[in-house]
């Protein structure tokens, strides 16, 4: 099935209607998987094993990074190409991010606290990630505030593009402000290179949570195209005259 | 050319009147930086040392208060609406109308500067620092700011969101401004000013081209 | 049960935390699924139907 081809909302309901079950049992299967050899993976001689909380924290913040890229490129295809599911894309995609932005951040947390003494360390990383969440919020409260779903979903793209472009300048600058401002440890976050027992793990739980994303995705796009056949079915129904007696 | 030049000059005509946000965004900036010493204490030397960041951070938060009303106030009385039908460009006329609320709003920021730093115990060299890196950084912090202020513009209650929107795309801008001005007060040797100064000029230029075209992309899908 | 090492508690809590999220997002989604089927379904009852006759619940 072609971009073109599914640009039919009924044809992709459809479809999505039949891999979700699929998506999810998959899904399901490889988190099991992944949470398992978390559970085997032994333990770091630094950190000990609170090691073990970067299998979540990684994987969280690579998909909210990921998400606002996915983003991105649906605002392409509303602004660009017009492409009619492009903004339900979008917009479902948008509350999902931001949920990992915060388990990123509440996890790197937990994991600062053993590291650091503190369960918030202006580091460049978490910082980095906090002001995406901002930026998140910031999205999803445009979303909203616009009644009528395609403008909103114009305003939104502009929004997301802009901060595609600012997000790696956002990096640099926190990177290089953290540089500047050296925090007193000098403990990183996962190590240099990560060994075997560690890397397989964090791969199936970042694969995992990938998949997650894509059924959560997929599921909170049918729901928004309902949507929209619910509203456009509501206004009809009000601009019906009404039967006197 | 001549309807971009007109545009810029009644843009600044309506900013620098009793009402027009000009002033009054001085008027913010000298209140907030009045403000700090009374949440941070008379100490003079710690003052020194934070003044570059409070100066920083007055001009960031009069700019985006004086932001509201870039497109807000055309778009209240028609005027917008015009300028979106008129065959200028649009880029053209949002970076006009940016360039026409930079001078009219942020660089009486810029030279309200000098005095302000007298308040927070800064020295001659100090505050010229400051006040270069403002000069170079305003720009920046009104192109990208215009960019929220067009989005603003389709909802009827910009206000708050607006902020929300736009204070991510300004710690950039904060981050080198302030590293700028602190490396040329503090000779550390560790770093020059040139670098964090080059990278603040590199981010306003970049601004000046998307700025206008993000703000015009904006305009022209929300206004439908 | 292997053994977490002095920082249990937040390995756990971190875990817990997550899995918390997901579910709520799954149910959160799940729910908002049940929600507007059921409002078409009712304006389906109301006589409002599709242009294409098919019914408004229709997934396939």
């Amino acid at each position: 099935m072609t971009l073109t081809e599914l640009a039919n909302p009924t044809r992709f309901l459809s479809l999505a209607t039949r891999i979700l079950p699929w998506l999810a049992m998959l899904t399901g299967l490889l988190l099991v998987i992944g949470l398992y050899q978390a559970a085997l993976a032994p333990d770091d001689y630094q950190q000990g094993a609170t090691v073990k909380i970067m299998f979540i924290h990684v994987p969280n913040a690579w998909l909210a990074m990921f998400v606002w890229g996915v983003m991105s490129v649906a605002s392409l295809g509303t602004l660009v190409w017009r492409h009619p599911l492009a903004d339900v894309a979008a917009k479902a995609a948008a509350p999902i991010g931001a949920a990992f932005t915060f388990l990123a951040l509440v996890t790197g947390s937990l994991w600062g606290r053993p590291m650091w003494g503190t369960y918030w360390e202006w580091d460049a990383r978490l910082t980095s990630v906090l002001i995406l969440f901002l930026m998140y919020l910031g999205l999803i409260a445009l979303w909203r505030a616009v009644e009528d779903p395609s403008r909103a979903a114009r305003a939104a793209a502009v929004l997301t593009l802009v901060g595609a472009i600012n997000i790696p300048i956002i990096k640099f600058s926190v990177d290089w402000w953290n540089t500047l401002h050296q925090p007193a440890s000098v403990i990183r976050m996962g190590g240099s290179a990560l060994d075997k027992s560690f890397l397989y793990p964090l791969l199936i739980m970042a694969v995992a949570f990938s998949l997650l994303f894509v059924t959560l995705h997929l599921a909170a796009m049918r729901n928004e195209i309902l949507r929209r056949r619910l509203r456009s079915l509501q206004m009809l129904q009000a601009s019906k005259p009404v039967a006197l007696p | 050319m001549t309807a971009l030049l007109s545009l810029i000059r009644r843009d600044i005509r309506i900013a620098l009147r009793v009402g027009g946000g000009a002033l009054i965004g001085v008027l913010f900036f000298l209140t907030v930086v009045v403000l700090m010493p009374f949440a941070i204490g008379p100490d003079l030397n710690l003052l020194a040392r934070l003044g570059p960041a409070i100066l920083w951070l007055g001009a960031l938060l009069a700019s985006l208060l004086t932001l509201d009303r870039l497109f807000m106030a055309d778009h209240d009385d028609g005027s917008l609406d015009l300028i979106l039908m008129s065959r200028t460009p649009l880029e053209f006329t949002c970076a006009a109308k940016a360039l026409a609320h930079w001078l009219a709003a942020g660089v009486p920021l810029v030279v309200a500067t000098p005095v302000l730093g007298l308040l927070l115990n800064l020295d001659a060299s100090a505050t010229s620092a400051v006040a270069l890196t403002l000069l170079v950084g305003t720009p920046a912090l009104t192109f990208t700011g215009m960019i929220g202020a067009a989005l603003a513009v389709t909802l009827q209650r910009g206000g708050l969101l607006l902020a929300v929107l736009v204070l991510p795309l300004s710690i950039p801008v904060l981050i080198f401004g302030v590293a700028a001005s602190n490396a040329a007060i503090v000779e550390q040797g560790t770093m020059s000013f040139s670098t964090p100064f080059s990278i603040l000029c590199a981010i306003s230029l970049a601004s000046l081209v998307i700025g206008p075209f993000a703000a015009a992309a904006s305009l022209r899908h929300g206004m439908d | 049960m292997m053994s977490l090492g002095p920082y249990a508690s937040f390995i756990i809590t971190s875990y817990v935390l997550v899995a918390a999220v997901v579910l709520l997002l799954i149910i959160w989604i799940a729910i908002d699924h049940r929600r507007v089927r059921a409002r078409l379904h009712a304006l389906e009852q109301a006589g409002m139907g599709r242009r294409s006759g098919r019914g408004t619940t229709d997934l396939k």
